[in-house]
Parts: C-alpha cells; structure tokens; sequence
C-alpha cells in the first residue's frame, strides 16, 4: 500500500473543512500510520467503541484515528474493526499515541501490543482495571481503590523528588507533578493527570443531540466556543444541516473574541509569575472589559451555549457596531503595554531561554497550536483548512522561532492583534439574514467530525449517531494530549522556581485533557 | 519605569463596590458562632480547591482579583496552603480521582472554618451529574455553609457567596 492506494480507500465526508472517512483492516493499521507519517502526517487523535449494540457492526470493538493530512486531503478519520480488544502499537510511529492508546484501553478496554508503557492514566482508583466505562454494558460506579502509580524515578548522588498537587498552590487545575532534582536543577518531570476525569464521554451517551451541545461547551471551560462550535460541526455533517453564513461569522467573532480574552489573562498572568504585578492589573482589567461587552452582546461573559447546532443561539444586531471601537480601543492598549514588556529588562530576562521547546522536538512530539507556532511551526487550521467565514479573512499565521517564554507571549501579542483586525472586519462585513437552521430531530445513523483551531490548538470532536438522533458515541479531543508531553521536556535543565512561568507560558487545559 | 507610572495614572481606580451579602445563598446555619465570625471580621484567608471543575469557574475566581473586583481590598485573600486558610472555596461536581484530595484539604484547614461551594456543578453536581466518575454536588463529600450557583457564577456572585459565609446571620437579616 502506498499513499495513493491508501486515499483510494477514503470516502470525503466533508468539502470545507475537507475531511475523508475509510475502514482499515488492523493488519493495515502500522502501514497506514508508516505512510501517514512519512507523507508528513499527525496524529491528531486515537480512541476507542463498542459496536457490540450497533446492528451492522462487522467487529465487537473498533479503533478509530484521526490525522491531519496536507491542504488536499484535510482530516483523515479512519476505522479499525476489531475482533477481539487488542490492536499493535504505534507509539513508535506517532509518540503521541502513547497516552492516547493508555486512555483508550482504560476506557474502551483496547489494549495496545508491544507498547513499553502500559501503565494506567485517566483511571486513578474510580473503577477496577478489569472494569470499562464506555463499553455498553459498563453500568454503575465501584467503590475507590487504592491508586498506586508506578512512577518512574531517577537515582543517583544528590537527586531528590518533589511531589508537587494535585492540589496546587494557586487558583489552578488539579495535577500531579513529579519531579526529580539535583538542587534546584529540574532532571526530570513526570505528569499524572486524570484527576478531574468526571466521565463526559459516557455522560454523552445520555443525552441529545442539542443538550450536547452543552456539555461539549463545558469540557473545557475557557475553550468553550472552540468546543460548541467543533460540536456543531460534527452535528451538522452527521444530519446535513447548513448553517447559516449569518452564524458561521458570529461563530468566528464568538472564537475570536475567546482566543482574544485567554491570551490576554495569559499575558498578564506570566508576567506575574515572573514578579511583574502591574501586567496582571493591566491585562486582567481589559479582559474584564472584553467580559464585560461579551454579556452585553450575548448574554454571557464566556459565550457559553451562544454556539448550538444549526447555528448560534442569538444575534446580537446593533451591538456588533460597538466591536469596531472596542478593537481600536484594545488595540491601542496592547501597543502600549507590549511597548512596556519590550523594554522591561528584569521581564525579558526572565522570559528568555525558558521552558525551551526546541522546533525539533515539538515536530516530533507532534505538539500543536500555540506552543507549536512558538517554535517555529508556521501551522492553523483557520489558514491551511479554513472553513467559511475564515477562507475569506485572509488570515496571518503568527509564529516565533525560539521556542522559549519569551516565543510563547511573542505569539499571544500577535494573534490578540490579528483576532481584533478579524473582529473589525467580522463586524464590518458579516452578512445578514437567519442564525439558526433547525436539526432535522430523527435523522438516520450517521458519522460526524468537528475540527476548530481553538485559542489553545485544535479541538476535535468525532461522533457517530444511532438511531433517532441518539449520541451512540462521542469522542472530545484537547490539543492538550499533544502537548503535555512537550512540558516535560520543555522544563529540563531549567529550575524549580521558573516550572509555574513555563507551565503557564503553554497553559494547557487539565479538564479539557482528564474528560 | 517613566512608561510604568503613567500608564498607573492613565488607567485611575477602577475598583467597584463590593455586593452584599444574600441570606438566601446559606445552605447549613449557623455552623460558627456570631463570636468567631466577628473575629474573623473580613480578614479571611481562602485556599480554592478544583475538585473537578471544567475550568470556567476558575476563570470567575481569578477575575475576582482583577481591579474591578479588587477582592484583596475587602482584606480577603487567597493561600497557598489549607493549613493557612479559614475558608475553603470548593468548584467542580467533585470527580471520584480527586474525593480524597478535597477530604484531606479539608481535615488540612484548621477549625473553625467554612466552605462555599461555587458554581452550578459544586451546588448541584450540574450537567455532570453524579456517575461512575463523579459524586455531583460538594456537600456530597464536605459540609457546605454556602453555595453560588451560576455556570460558571460571576466575580460578584463569588464574592457575594463569601461575604454571607462571613457574616453573622443576624445582620445579613436587618
């Protein structure tokens, strides 16, 4: 098989943003990913189903992978029957496979052969090893284990461990760290996460199709329009639904203004965290403002629920007119305070050199989003697979080369300015007419996938619809897979005390990544 | 540093009015004594605990620190540690992976203390509901004096919820 023998096996399910669909033997699954890979494929995510309750189901289990191809093919979702739960590993072939395959056989119950780490990691003590929440038949809740994780440690003269969470000492998600140190050297860091692993993708399986929507909307909370609007997509292929272009802009305003409003808490809480007090005053006061005209045009300071299949749930008519001043106004903000970051010594010092992340190892870690563009990887689903309103926005990718702090917040203050000359020009050119094209509310079986460049990276959510519209599975995924990994090499070499400025330079979503 | 000042003096005060506390938030009576919250008077330290949140509360608790809102000038703080703080302020239906960690926290914090559960999920458990992973609302798991709904509630409704956690019931009447 080669490149063409395996895209002759695709059908498209989607024009804009283009996606195909195939089914794959699994002794088809290492050569795929090997031609995926070399024809300069990513993995954007693995997980697993039970098709024991789906009538016309060939296998009792399947395997299912999404890449991200080149501007010609798109995503490329594909489908790996299984007979029995097992499939070969591909860690080897996509190193961020590895915590993918471990969700999926903690969850799915799909184990992955020749892995060399088999180790749990969404399932802590909630439910026994043997036991697998999104097979159909799992039911009820078990009583706590004991969890006991076979961290790895590091030996030698001088080397101690620091636990660090999942209770952490400021206003953050919970998580484990595990570091190893010689002083205030760090050699190795160990994340173990899955602490707020709350269930979202079983809790799916309960609900319908609209209400969904708002779970999709709370899997990560500061990514919410990302989420809804990945979700809608999803949706709307499945049942053929056309949004209309009214909505499809307002979409892009709401996940404009979302990526806007958490690079500007970012900006303000780095420099924080590299003891610059008067960023924090100065950034979180103009996110409260963005908070602030969001309620007045939506009805919630987040956005949240303003994205809904169809559509988008309201229209805020007159008050778009108030955008074009407010991005004037921020803009003028941003000139002045970046001036002010530019020139502060201890600040640059601070940023430069930390948290490294060379563009080496992000490409082969498959890192995504804004860390990625930090180091150098010029990539954005709003310009290599835009969908409407963006194949018309003419966007600027922003990236930086050093892969440090400093590349991190170079790339935040570019994307805040080019989100607020997309926010101008939404508000100047969107079209007029309805906001909501309803669902049809029994449409047949069918697939559906949703893929959004969200303010942190891509958001995927794929899903297959039952019978009656019924969410038979629905799988969310966080850029955060990807990039967890980098952070534990970003943060080599550097010392303790710098972890919370790296940590939050990528600021990646624990609830997001834990479902 | 010239750039620094001026853009202090440029932007002004921003901060707002605190809101006032509401009866109607207090979820157990009069688990601490009129006595030990007047000593508490508003000089409260709070440790925030994620039990499970998707985050969007978080994003509330931090904007309450933002010059608007300015909690610090009320003499309310955040800790980085239990055993430094009076007040838990608990988010998130609290997921099964992390009942031990918010339990510990708890036993951690010194007595006397209190506890506001924040947002809908915390109040009610929300649309995560209680399963598998979950065990839904914070009382489920600790005593809750006060509990804000909203998804995710907003920087008032927070402070509010904490204001009634520290005030005597008998004023919050009058």
């Amino acid at each position: 098989m080669d490149l063409a023998g395996f895209t002759a096996m695709l059908q498209t399910i989607s024009k804009a943003p283009k996606a195909a669909y195939g089914v794959f033997e699994v002794s088809k699954l290492r050569p795929a990913c090997s031609i995926l890979q070399s024809a300069g494929g990513r993995l954007i995510a693995l997980w697993g189903s039970d098709e024991r309750e789906s009538l016309d189901a060939p296998c009792p289990f399947a395997l299912h992978l999404a890449f991200a191809l080149g501007p010609t093919l798109g995503l490329v979702w594909i489908a790996i029957p299984l007979e029995a739960p097992e499939y070969p590993s591909i860690h080897d072939i996509f190193p961020a496979a590895s915590r993918m395959q471990r969700a999926a056989f903690d969850l799915s119950g799909l184990s992955a052969i020749n892995s060399p780490d088999a180790r749990k990691w969404l399932r802590h003590g909630a439910w026994p090893q043997e036991a697998f929440p999104l097979q159909k038949r799992f039911s009820g809740s078990f009583p706590i284990e004991a969890d006991d994780y076979p961290f790895v440690t590091v030996e030698g003269d001088g080397v101690s461990e620091i636990p660090v969470g999942p209770v952490h000492a400021g206003t953050i998600e919970p998580g484990h760290f595990r570091f190893s140190v010689v002083g205030e050297k760090v050699l190795r860091l160990e994340e173990r996460l899955g602490y707020t692993h709350k269930g979202i993708e079983k809790r799916f399986e309960s609900l319908g199709m609209m209400d969904g929507a708002r779970l999709a909307g709370r899997i990560s909370g500061d990514s919410t329009v990302a989420y809804a609007w990945a979700y809608a997509m999803a949706i709307e292929r499945a049942t053929g639904t056309t949004p209309p272009q009214r909505a499809l802009w307002l979409r892009a305003l709401w996940l404009e203004r979302e990526r806007a409003m958490n690079h500007l808490g970012d900006l303000g809480a780095i420099a924080n965290d590299a003891g610059f007090a008067f960023g924090l005053a100065q950034f979180s006061r103009l996110k409260e403002d963005l908070l602030r005209e969001n309620f007045a045009m939506s009805g919630h300071r987040y956005l949240m629920d303003a994205v809904v299949p169809g559509g988008v749930a309201g229209d805020p008519g007159d008050r778009l007119v108030h955008v074009v001043d407010e991005a004037q106004r921020f803009e003028a903000e941003l000139d002045e305070l970046k001036a002010i970051y530019d020139d502060h010594a201890g600040l640059q010092d601070r940023f430069r050199g930390a948290g490294r992340l060379s563009p080496s190892l992000a490409a082969r870690l498959g890192v995504v989003g804004l860390a990625a563009r930090a180091s150098g990887k010029a990539m954005d689903l709003r310009a290599d697979f835009p969908s409407s309103p963006y194949d018309q926005l003419d966007l600027k990718i922003a990236t930086a080369a050093e892969g440090d702090v400093a590349a991190r917040v170079a790339v935040r203050f570019a994307e805040i300015q080019e989100s607020l000359r997309l926010w101008r020009i939404i508000a100047q050119r969107i079209p007029s007419g309805s906001v909501l094209e309803p669902i049809p509310p029994d449409p047949p079986p069918a697939l559906g996938v949703g893929w959004v460049e969200g303010w942190r990276g891509e958001v995927l959510i794929a899903l297959a619809l039952g019978n009656h519209g019924a969410l038979a599975r629905v799988h969310a995924h966080d850029p955060s897979w990807q990039n967890w990994p980098a952070l534990e090499h970003a943060v080599l070499d550097n010392i303790v005390p710098d972890f919370p400025l790296i940590n939050k330079s990528f600021n990646l979503s624990y609830s997001g990544h834990d479902l | 540093m010239e750039n620094i000042v001026k853009k202090i003096l440029k932007t002004g005060i921003k901060s707002e009015a605190a809101p006032f506390p509401d009866e109607r938030l207090r979820v157990l009576r009069g688990r601490l004594s009129e006595a030990v919250l007047r000593r508490f008077g508003r000089a409260l330290a709070i440790r925030h605990v994620d039990a499970g949140s998707c985050n969007a509360c978080e994003l509330e608790i931090n904007a309450m620190h933002n010059p608007y809102y300015n909690l610090e000038g009320l003499g309310i703080h955040f800790v980085a540690s239990p055993r430094h703080a009076d007040l838990l302020l608990v988010t998130g239906p609290v997921s099964r992976h992390m009942e031990l960690a918010l339990k510990r926290t708890y036993e951690a914090t010194p007595d006397p203390k209190l506890v506001v559960a924040c947002g809908d999920c915390g109040v009610c458990g929300g649309i995560f509901g209680e399963s598998y992973a979950s065990l839904g609302r914070v009382a489920n798991v600790i005593p809750v004096d006060v509990a804000v709904p909203g998804c995710p509630p907003s920087p008032n409704a927070i402070i509010q919820g904490i204001l009634t956690a520290l005030m005597p019931e008998a004023e919050t009447q009058a």
